[in-house]
């Protein structure tokens, strides 16, 4: 069997209400799936046996700027015991603009969702330290939001006083 | 020794260096503990890595690393300009690696646009990766070296990589910012005299690896600056997302080029090495044999070169050559389309991982159908490296800190973007 069908009957029978959307593209599968559902479905596919996602390759959003629900993050997990790599979807509401953080599930996600609340202005729950990761604590801006301009903002980055 | 103030350290820091429940300001005294700021500006953090240190003694209790001192908002860039235009800026990614930055992009675009590469194009590119592999990994362990203070090492190792960039000069013309691929190809075809040359350096290159061993294997200080320091369990290596040499060091059988096999790293046979002690020697000694398979993969390439074209035949996606745009009116229209309008891949979004001298460096790539990327993601390895520093170095001495910065092998301007 294709493991993309196993992983899509291993998700279906451990959550059955659960509704999923797969796409296909160029060879990369991935999942969507409701917010609320995410620290679920992500504990899920770590921890089972026959899965076992056990690497997070990478976290980020994308800001689609003129939609309702404007942020998706985006997640690569990498099995390393099947030699697969999976991405998952998820919208973030667009009234608190804030998600679970995975962090507690794989360690690897705590800086990666510091990168994606600095660039995009996400926050994150349950975080244990959501600090900005590039931009200065002082800076007001989300720099990777699209209304935010290519030149930057004169004036937003003070240099030190001497 | 200027004392820190509270100006040199922001607050929320300082809280993340004391843990969440302490109030305390800098200027506080501390019963047997200090904190010490190292970098940005200092040799043995390899870059702009800044490091906060809290001590008891010489023992590290916690340690807080601070990005951006070199951010230059590459993804942001990437989104306001052509897909053939960034690939100038993937050279300034790793800079001690180019060439395999360069391939990594090109094969996201290829892939995202669905753009077929000649045999004879990913074989070049393929030879391109592992020399850059070799002059990186010649770095690191010299660089590693230096930390622990023995500086002659260096000076041999970056000969060996001088060599590496003479010839990336003969092939694309640039030492450093090689910007040697194209999308749907390379960017010059590799002449006769220089595969010889190749073939000559890579036969050389084993001798001067013994003199490296000679001096670093038996060498009682540089050994027990190394063993036991700095150790990452399998488990912990893998939730940190580690990836690399860094991956391997702790016991890890993971390589990209085999398990998500790219190019045509599935027709040459290479191992993958594989330490178990998790500690700074460990991953010395996966570096030095990964130089060695390397040079493996360079002859192996060499031997099997298929003749052929270097660039894909795929007019509406691919840039066609100079002279041609020159004489031809078809090329030169398509010529003028490509670099006006762009490639316009489909929409989508695809992810290439490859697997880069410091780790997995992936690029995820969101297309609207349009001449640049909507969205384009870089998975920098040495930024996810780097956020196990405060892990491995937490229990060990100050002077064991350079050695564990050394045994990663970050580059800020891959970490910092």
């Amino acid at each position: 069997m294709d493991f993309k069908e196993k992983v899509i009957q291993q998700l279906n029978s451990q959550f059955p209400e659960m509704k999923l959307e797969t796409t296909d593209f160029r060879g990369d599968f991935c999942i969507k799936f409701s917010p609320d559902n995410l620290l679920m479905i992500c504990e899920f596919l770590k921890n089972n046996d026959q899965l076992k996602f056990l690497l997070c390759e990478d976290i980020t959003a994308i800001d689609w700027a003129s939609r309702t629900n404007r942020f998706t993050m985006v997640y690569h997990l990498f099995s390393l015991k099947n030699k697969f790599r999976l991405r998952l979807k998820t919208d973030v509401d667009d009234s608190t603009t804030s998600i679970e953080s995975v962090s507690s599930i794989w360690r690897t996600a705590n800086w990666q969702e510091r990168e994606v609340y600095d660039m995009y202005g996400i926050n994150f729950l349950n975080h244990p330290d959501l600090r900005r990761m590039y931009m200065p604590e002082e800076f007001e801006y989300h720099p990777l939001r699209k209304e935010f301009p290519v030149m930057g903002i004169p004036g937003s980055l003070p240099l030190p006083k001497k | 020794m200027e004392k820190l103030t509270k100006n040199d350290v922001h607050p929320k820091i300082v809280q993340a260096l004391l843990g969440a429940d302490t109030t305390f300001t800098v200027e506080d005294a501390l019963d047997n503990e200090m904190i010490l700021n190292m970098g940005p500006q200092h040799p043995a953090t390899h870059g702009v890595l800044r490091l906060l240190l809290r001590l008891d003694g010489e023992t590290v209790i916690a340690c807080v690393p601070e990005l951006g001192y070199l951010h230059r908002g590459y993804e942001k860039m990437a989104e306001n300009m052509g897909y053939l235009d960034f690939i100038p800026h993937t050279d300034r990614l790793d800079y001690l690696s180019p060439p395999a930055n360069n391939v990594a992009y090109a094969l996201a675009v290829e892939k995202l646009a669905g753009i077929e590469v000649p045999k004879r194009a990913q074989y070049i590119r393929m030879m391109m990766c592992e020399l850059s592999r070799i002059a990186s990994h010649l770095v690191a362990v010299g660089a590693l070296a230096m930390d622990v203070g023995a500086l002659t090492v260096f000076l041999w190792t970056l000969r060996e990589r001088e060599k590496v960039l003479d010839m990336y000069d003969v092939i694309c013309g640039a030492r450093f910012t090689t910007s040697y691929t194209r999308i749907g190809g390379v960017a010059q075809d590799l002449q006769k005299s220089t595969i010889i040359e190749i073939q000559k350096f890579i036969d050389e290159l084993e001798k001067s690896l013994e003199e490296v061993e000679r001096l670093l294997n038996s060498n009682r200080i540089f050994i027990e600056r190394l063993e036991d320091i700095g150790v990452i369990s399998y488990d912990d290596a893998i939730d940190f997302g580690l990836t690399g040499p860094s991956l391997r060091g702790s016991g890890v059988d993971f390589d990209l080029r085999r398990d998500a096999s790219y190019l045509y790293y599935n027709e040459v046979e290479f191992k993958v090495p594989v330490y178990y002690e998790g500690d700074c020697l460990a991953r010395y000694f996966v570096r030095m044999d990964e130089i060695r398979e390397s040079a493996k993969i360079v002859t192996q390439v060499l031997d099997k070169l298929p003749s052929g074209e270097i660039m894909a035949n795929n007019p509406k996606k691919v840039l066609p050559r100079k002279t041609e745009i020159y004489t031809k009116m078809e090329e030169l229209i398509h010529d003028f389309m490509l670099v006006n309008f762009g490639i316009n891949p489909p929409v989508g979004d695809i992810y290439q991982a490859v697997e880069n001298p410091k780790g997995e460096l992936g690029f995820y790539i969101v297309s609207k159908g349009e001449g640049h990327p909507w969205k384009l993601k870089i998975r920098s390895p040495s930024f996810v490296n780097i956020q196990s520093i405060p892990h491995m170095t937490k229990g060990y001495m100050v002077s064991d800190v350079v050695a564990i910065i050394g045994s990663i092998d970050p580059v800020m301007g891959e970490a910092d973007k």
